[in-house]
């Protein structure tokens, strides 16, 4: 790999179908009948969403209803839709230190019992596949029978994101960087997308495209925030920058809501209303000390999936030329650059070729991508919007229907560690 | 030179060496105009950030060596939204990620002194030009950067 190069090169060459823990590949049909076959360690085929729910959707600061009741409103909502008695849950998990916790939820849903609690590490929105990976595990492995993974947020209620905290002094890596005025978030990841932009000759309009595209599909999404208010070109490049690389549509939103999944096993998911969503593959991490301190991360220019996106894609059994619709998290629309590029989706000298709002918008882009509006103009439900849209692509529900979409991937919180991500696959794709 | 002369307007948040004391060494650096990074006494390797382990051959012996302060631009940003009161109708500034060539790559954040709207190029050279808050308390120094001519 080129010095400052974050491309992972992924063999064209390679099985990409599942392996047990030997090394040799495994037969979905034989594993479990035979005792001297291992269980595959595998998440997939053996878990599923079986409902999705959310609440309205709202301006930053502008929910009605405390942060805790708009995430008992969704998780109803999530079991409502998957036509489960709420009192069936029997977990929960989430990320980015969500702060309504399970056992509280448990009490107030007055669930029998709770059996698997779980947070994901790390801040941001990186969190988001992988906790829906971490409550699939706990049902694999028979800790809990049906797990919501939920994200609720009413930042006006409590600090955002986007503010500077008000401590008068810093530690650690906040000693260096704050002082400098290096505080938000766009501040922290924008010189990880200029070198990228740099090493590989992108341009401009390469970020615009993916913007555009979430404010295209955000137009067809009557949840959406953006609903009614669509981008242009013009608009975007007259924009006022927020930090260079990012204009200020490269941003994403701050909103107030709630969103949840309802997970159980793929059998029990069959007998269920809705037709099942399988995971395929669940990963998640980041490179070879990403966390060093001070932006000495050595594979910098990076989303952070270099290591992950691999592992995902053996997983599941898939290469990215089979996954036909992408949520990717933008928390600024470079992010999706490198995470599309670390996905192999394309190779980064040819990402001002690809990254065209023809290319990205359903149905008949190459790669649809962010179709309910996503983080951008949806809403910034701290990506987990992105999961249910998975999910309604899957169903052949979404507002801006890939038709017959089989696969579908979700990407979650670029740049930050860990991050995560996940395929998601009809019973055809099993 | 004090605050009235700093390249950022008074009141961002100050700087303060962690409770267990593990970056002290490079604070008191600064203060001397030093640019410390720890070195590891068994294998000889740079590390930057601070921790208490080399990365590479786990020793808990580390180091800390003054290196020449200068570099060269790894990356850059040049923030105009103020997220911070104290930036409030200051204008853009520039960030500077330097890559230390000589001190195994290690890369330090400042600002790149001069016209905010300067024209950035990746891989220019630049200086290290001290930047103490006597005034403060506790008093701190910060590191620019300027391209050199």
């Amino acid at each position: 790999m080129a010095p400052g190069g974050s491309r992972v090169d992924i063999d064209p060459g390679l099985d990409y179908s599942p392996r047990t823990e030997s090394g040799t590949r495994f037969r979905h049909e034989n594993a479990g009948d035979d005792p001297a076959v291992s269980v595959p360690r595998t998440i997939r085929g053996r878990v599923a969403v079986a409902g999705v729910g959310e609440t309205t959707y709202y301006q930053h600061g502008q929910a009605p209803e405390p942060e805790v009741k708009l995430a008992l409103q969704a998780i109803l909502a999530a079991c409502t839709d998957a036509g489960l008695d709420p009192r069936q849950i029997d977990g929960f998990a989430s990320y980015s230190n969500d702060r309504n916790d399970p056992s509280r939820l448990a009490a107030a849903l007055g669930l029998p019992e709770l059996r698997f609690s779980n947070m994901q590490w790390g801040g941001g929105g990186g969190g988001g596949a992988a906790a829906v990976g971490n409550a699939a595990a706990a049902i694999a492995a028979g800790y809990a029978d049906c797990v919501v993974v939920f994200r609720a947020l009413a930042q006006g209620q409590f600090q955002r994101f986007g503010a500077a905290p008000p401590a008068a002094t810093v530690a650690g890596e906040q000693a260096l960087t704050f002082p400098y005025g290096v505080i938000s978030p766009a501040q922290r990841f924008a010189m990880r997308v200029m070198r990228f932009l740099h090493d590989h000759g992108i341009a401009p309009e390469a970020q615009r495209a993916i913007a555009l595209a979430s404010y295209h599909h955000a137009q067809a999404n009557p949840r959406a925030i953006m609903h009614g208010r669509p981008l242009t070109p013009e608009a975007y490049d007259a924009a006022r920058w927020i930090v260079e690389p990012f204009r200020l549509f490269d941003c994403c939103l701050e909103n107030d809501g709630a969103a949840a999944l309802v997970l159980v096993s793929a059998e029990r998911a069959r007998d269920l209303r809705r037709k099942p969503a399988y995971l395929l593959g669940v990963a998640q991490g980041s490179e070879y000390r990403n966390a060093a301190r001070g932006h000495n991360a050595p594979t910098y220019a990076s989303a952070s999936f270099t290591t992950v996106a691999p592992h995902l894609y053996a997983m599941a059994g898939v290469g990215p030329k089979d996954v036909h619709v992408v949520q990717s998290y933008e928390n600024f629309t470079g992010g999706v650059l490198m995470s599309l590029v670390e996905h192999d989706f394309f190779a980064p000298e040819d990402a001002s070729a690809f990254l065209t709002l023809d290319n990205l918008i359903a149905p008949g882009g190459r790669l649809p991508l962010n179709t309910s509006g996503g983080n951008l103009a949806e809403c910034y439900m701290h990506g987990l919007e992105l999961q249910i849209e998975a999910v309604r692509q899957l169903r052949g529900e979404s507002t801006s229907q890939v038709p017959g979409a089989r696969v579908a991937m979700v990407i979650s919180g670029p740049m930050v560690t860990p991050v995560s991500s996940m395929l998601l696959g009809t019973g055809d794709a099993l | 030179m004090n605050a009235a002369t700093a390249h950022l307007p008074p009141g961002l948040p100050r700087p303060v060496p962690e409770p267990d004391g593990l970056d002290a060494p490079y604070w008191e650096g600064t203060r001397r105009g030093e640019l410390r990074v720890q070195r590891c006494r068994a294998c000889q390797g740079w590390q930057w950030g601070p921790e208490w382990i080399c990365h590479r051959c786990l020793a808990f012996d580390l180091e800390w060596i003054a290196v020449e302060p200068r570099g060269r631009i790894y990356s850059w940003e040049r923030a105009w939204h103020p997220v911070h009161p104290a930036l409030k109708g200051h204008g853009p500034y520039v960030v500077a990620l330097v890559e230390l060539p000589h001190a195994g790559g290690v890369r330090m954040i400042g600002n790149l002194l001069g016209d905010p709207l300067q024209a950035v190029t990746i891989g220019a050279p630049v200086a290290a030009v001290f930047e103490p808050h006597d005034e403060a308390s506790p008093p701190f120094t910060l590191v620019q950067w300027r391209t050199m001519s």
